[in-house]
């Protein structure tokens, strides 16, 4: 493998440093570069070109991934950056041969036909049928062979963006011959995160060269300032193929950015409790409602956080059959649906089954549990037993790094969602006439009733709320989740756990509970396990419940006592 | 009273009837058709998986129907649902065989569902066809399995993550969920992992629970062991809807297949089909059939496929093609015999070969196992498998792993001098024990 990577890379080197390598003006060798550029893509009589369509004609003749592969060096090694939409379309998958004349093209699909472009100019040739032409076809070995040479050529590149990628890859796979085209890049690179990046990828270009030690020191230094995983990596495998004083260094370096890793670890242990304690939360507090202020042991609570779930599936269904353009407000437009489904059902159930059972917890608990079945059920024989897709939209894709923190979007936006759910619940409940209904039923529901508060009928309200709140929960676990008819499943032991913790009846109690059982649960994962860790967070929550076995923040009044 | 009396025993006398016709209707007409048991859970947390092969059992029992059926009888499928519950699966199993009376029983995805039927089979003496690709560690006279052993699915995967194609992978690590399959699995994998050479510090083996979903320290564990410098595979067992936050984890904490490839023995076409698979471009799975082979026999398959269950979208997927190679086999063997008396079909299996869906013959084996290619895919944006590699031949199920020092010397032989499923060539006698 790396063997292959060698050739395709140096071969690349030649013609890219013969050109690049003069130190002529910085602005001057951009005009050159934009200039070759322009003529590569737009002439259409330049030899070069020329040279370089006989090569992609090639890959309609090419078969199994040796001989794809043999194209792409000879692609790379001709040097034009031009070279990048082809080999970049392959990499994704997009480069087609059309069966009728055995010409190349970049598509890009769109519904059941394929817009066809010129693999140079990137001049649109008209559709083809799926069936018309053939998809060329790529593995990792071939992905990682167009990543590294694609490397090297975007290097001069004019998005930012893909000079990052092009200095990661470099860094990542270090070659002695990259040296040349890196010094080349840094002199006339202006941006300065930029900059600091192909410095690195140089640094780990001279420690795979045969340059002197003090150079190779220089290099370890700069990369044992990066600090990262990436970096432990590559000075690992430099540590173990040299000598004395350069594996002195990096011995050394590596155990500087482990133990600064080490802080990291636990800053992100925490992240992630907090954000598993989000999860948490969001499962958890539309039960804190039915079963923390009513005292309904709601065990259909994760039906409907499914039934949510499955409003989000359809949101999107429709959106991407009728308006794909909104696709990344799909989540916006689920919410209110969600929490208006799972209300109403949860309002139906309140006035068909629970409201018959008031004071009787066992039956309420085997009656809500067949009715958690007849759900799941239903939804089984309407969408099928199979997982449901609900994408991701953009915004909530991806990661971002803080220091050495990997941050992922989606969970970030769930622990924002479940803030502000937590946050508007508890002003429902504290600040409004109905949630001093709510209340004051809670409290003590003969009183209440003689004040003229209409119980049945806030009794009805809190379920449909408690299940609507529930159902929103339904949307955001439907980004992290499988949206399948046994989603529920797994949310309601944990979710009364929260809520038996965090000590029934109380809101703050259900939020601190969930992020101390998140947090907790996650220092241990790393030591014990997964399944271990889960196994000793419930015997400590026993133990605990042994010694106050009102929770955390035990409620004070009637209700409670009778 | 007496109008509600007689409304409830309106009610019960047409419940009565109902049940009749769910489960025994054909009773009269016993005699002049062949019953063929399906044991497929299709409520609760198997009915994702298990469901499509009743729906694949039906269309092959179908198609045999359409051509003139079996000895001159009609096929005719008794379907009950287990309900994902494994003491239910042997209460079913005795239903069909001691009250439906089948010939033949087509069931169980789970290895504990097997477990719990495989006395009722050798009690009451019925044929079992198991098409789940399964840890191995047993073979029984009375059982037939159409999926793959270990060595069908994991140790060629292995194998070709070390080779050169595979980006000769040093550092491993097995990542599964925590049951039988995968801890038999990744027990065997360990021992041929060392035995090929590698280093006890370059494996890491973890499992998580059924259903995980927060795969957020997982996943940096993977990213922390994969930066030792030396390129990183993970091998994964993870089971069923665990899957999904997994590789959307992967995928949001950016690991790409081309630094570290995830190889999976669970997830199929069915898998995908519920999941954005844009970030999961290029991670591999190892099966013995995937939807995209190019034949003449698998397009019929899937054609025939769509139109019976009336949807364009539905994917096939390995455990599919197990059963249409079990049923072929179960037919060509009832012939063979002339009966379908079980104890004659199962002696007259040994041997029968049929087409599989991949362009080859697939046989069965004297150890009850069969013949199969192993193929490597690479999932594709449209969440179809592209094939990457493929053995040169067929590979034979090997029930007992010889990687495990407790089953290296066992083998299993159920033709006549023999007929032993768990023979120790050591100490030369039959009912030694595996590992589980």
């Amino acid at each position: 493998m790396t063997a292959r990577v060698r050739t395709a890379s140096s071969a690349v080197r030649t013609p890219t440093s013969t050109f690049r390598g003069d130190q002529r003006p910085m602005t001057l060798i951009r005009t050159g570069l934009m200039l070759l550029f322009l003529l590569a893509t737009l002439s259409s009589s330049g030899a070069g070109e020329a040279d370089l369509r006989g090569i992609i004609a090639k890959f309609a003749t090419a078969k199994g991934f040796s001989e794809i592969g043999a194209v792409v060096h000879e692609l790379a090694a001709a040097g034009d950056p031009a070279v990048e939409r082809p080999l970049a379309a392959l990499a994704d998958g997009n480069l087609y041969v059309r069966k009728a004349d055995s010409l190349v093209f970049v598509g890009k699909e769109a519904g059941e036909s394929v817009q066809l472009s010129d693999p140079l100019s990137g001049e649109a040739s008209g559709d083809a049928a799926k069936d018309g032409i053939t998809k060329i076809k790529v593995n990792n070995t071939l992905r990682r062979v167009i990543r590294d040479a694609l490397g090297t050529l975007t290097l001069g590149a004019k998005d930012p963006a893909v000079r990052v990628a092009a200095a990661d890859t470099m860094f990542k796979t270090p070659d002695a011959a990259n040296i040349g085209p890196l010094d080349t890049a840094i002199a006339s690179e202006i941006v300065a995160s930029v900059k600091a990046l192909l410095e690195q990828a140089r640094a780990a270009s001279v420690l795979v060269s045969d340059r002197p030690e003090a150079d190779k020191l220089a290099a370890i230094a700069l990369i044992g300032a990066r600090g990262d995983r990436d970096a432990v990596s590559l000075l690992t495998s430099i540590e173990a193929n040299s000598t004395d004083a350069v594996k002195q260094a990096a011995t050394t370096a590596i155990a500087n950015i482990n133990s600064t890793l080490a802080f990291w670890d636990a800053g992100q242990n925490i992240w992630y409790g907090i954000s598993l304690g989000s999860v948490l939360l969001l499962a958890a507090i539309g039960l804190a409602i039915t079963f923390g202020v009513m005292g309904v042991i709601n065990m259909a609570h994760g039906e409907m956080v499914m039934l949510g779930a499955y409003t989000t599936f359809v949101v999107q269904q429709v959106i991407r059959t009728s308006f794909p353009g909104l696709f990344d407000w799909s989540l916006v437009i689920a919410l209110p649906l969600a929490f208006l489904v799972a209300a109403l059902v949860g309002l139906i159930i309140e006035r068909g089954v629970i409201r018959f059972l008031y004071g009787r917890p066992l039956e309420t608990l085997l009656a809500t549990w067949g009715v958690s079945l007849i759900l799941q059920q239903a939804v089984r024989s309407i969408f099928g037993p199979t997982n449901q897709e609900v994408g991701n939209p953009s915004w909530m894709s991806g990661s971002f790094n803080l220091g050495q923190l990997a941050i992922t979007w989606n969970r970030l936006w769930i622990l924002v969602f479940a803030l502000a759910a937590f946050g508007i619940l508890l002003y429902v409940m504290k600040r409004t006439p109905w949630g001093l209904q709510m209340r004051a039923v809670t409290a003590n529901r003969r009183m209440a009733a003689s004040m003229g508060i209409r119980t049945p009928w806030v009794d009805a309200l809190t379920f449909a709320l408690g299940s609507g709140i529930a159902g929103i929960a339904g949307v955001a676990l439907s980004q992290i989740d499988n949206v399948s008819p046994n989603l529920g499943r797994g949310y309601i032991i944990d979710s009364f756990m929260v809520v038996v913790f965090g000590g029934v009846g109380n809101l703050w109690g259900t939020l601190v509970g969930a992020f101390s059982l998140g947090i907790v649960n996650k220092f241990l994962e790393p030591y014990a396990g997964a399944v271990l860790g889960k196994i000793v967070v419930l015997v400590l929550i026993i133990l605990f419940i042994q010694k106050r076995p009102r929770g955390l923040f035990a409620l004070k009044g009637r209700a409670v006592e009778a | 009273m007496r109008g509600n009396f007689s409304t409830i025993t309106k009610m019960f006398s047409a419940g009565v009837v109902a049940a009749g016709l769910l489960t025994s209707a054909p009773v009269k007409a016993a005699d002049d058709t062949i019953k063929v048991g399906i044991l497929h859970s299709l409520s609760g947390t198997m009915a994702i998986s298990e469901t499509t092969l009743k729906d694949a059992m039906l269309m092959l029992i179908d198609e045999q129907n359409a051509k003139g059926g079996l000895l001159g009888k009609k096929l005719e499928a008794v379907v009950v649902d287990p309900a994902s519950n494994w003491p239910l699966f042997a209460e079913k199993a005795r239903e069909l065989i001691s009250k439906d009376k089948v010939a033949a029983v087509f069931g169980c995805w789970t290895s504990v569902s097997r477990k719990s039927v495989l006395p009722v089979f050798s009690e009451l003496d019925n044929i079992l066809f198991y098409p789940v690709q399964y840890e191995g560690e047993e073979s029984e006279r009375n059982v037939f399995y159409t999926g793959a052993a270990p060595n069908q699915q994991a140790i060629p995967a292995v194998d070709y993550l070390m080779s050169e194609d595979g980006g000769s992978v040093k550092r491993w690590v097995l990542e599964g969920t925590d049951y039988v399959y995968p801890r038999t699995t990744n027990k065997i994998l360990e021992a041929y992992l060392k035995a090929k050479g590698v280093a006890a510090e370059d494996i890491m083996v973890n499992y998580t629970p059924f259903g995980f979903s927060d795969w957020q320290t997982e996943v940096s564990a993977i990213k922390k062991f994969g930066s030792a410098g030396k390129k990183t595979a993970v091998v994964s067992t993870v089971n069923g809807d665990a899957n999904v936050p997994f590789y959307k984890e992967l995928g949001n904490q950016g690991i790409k297949a081309e630094d570290i490839p995830v190889m999976a023995f669970s997830v199929g076409e069915e898998e995908l089909a519920g999941l954005d698979t844009a970030p999961l471009v290029g991670h591999l799975a190892a099966w013995n059939y995937f939807e995209s082979v190019d034949t003449p026999e698998n397009k019929k398959f899937i054609a025939d496929w769509h139109k019976f269950i009336k949807n364009d979208k539905r994917t096939t997927n390995d455990p599919m093609e197990a059963h249409y190679i079990g049923f072929n086999m179960w037919v060509k063997a009832v012939e063979k015999a002339g009966t379908t008396d079980p104890d004659k079909v199962i002696d007259a299996m040994i041997g029968v070969s049929v087409p599989n869906l991949t362009g080859g013959y697939s046989t069965m084996m004297p150890n009850h196992h069969i013949t199969k290619p192993v193929l490597i895919g690479e999932i594709q944006a449209d969440g179809q498998f592209e094939t990457v590699s493929r053995t040169p031949g067929l590979v034979m199920g090997d029930e007992w792993s010889d990687y495990l020092p407790d089953s290296k010397d066992l083998i299993s032989d159920w033709r006549a001098p023999l007929s032993c499923g768990n023979f120790n060539v050591a100490t030369g006698k039959c009912g030694g024990k595996g590992t589980n």
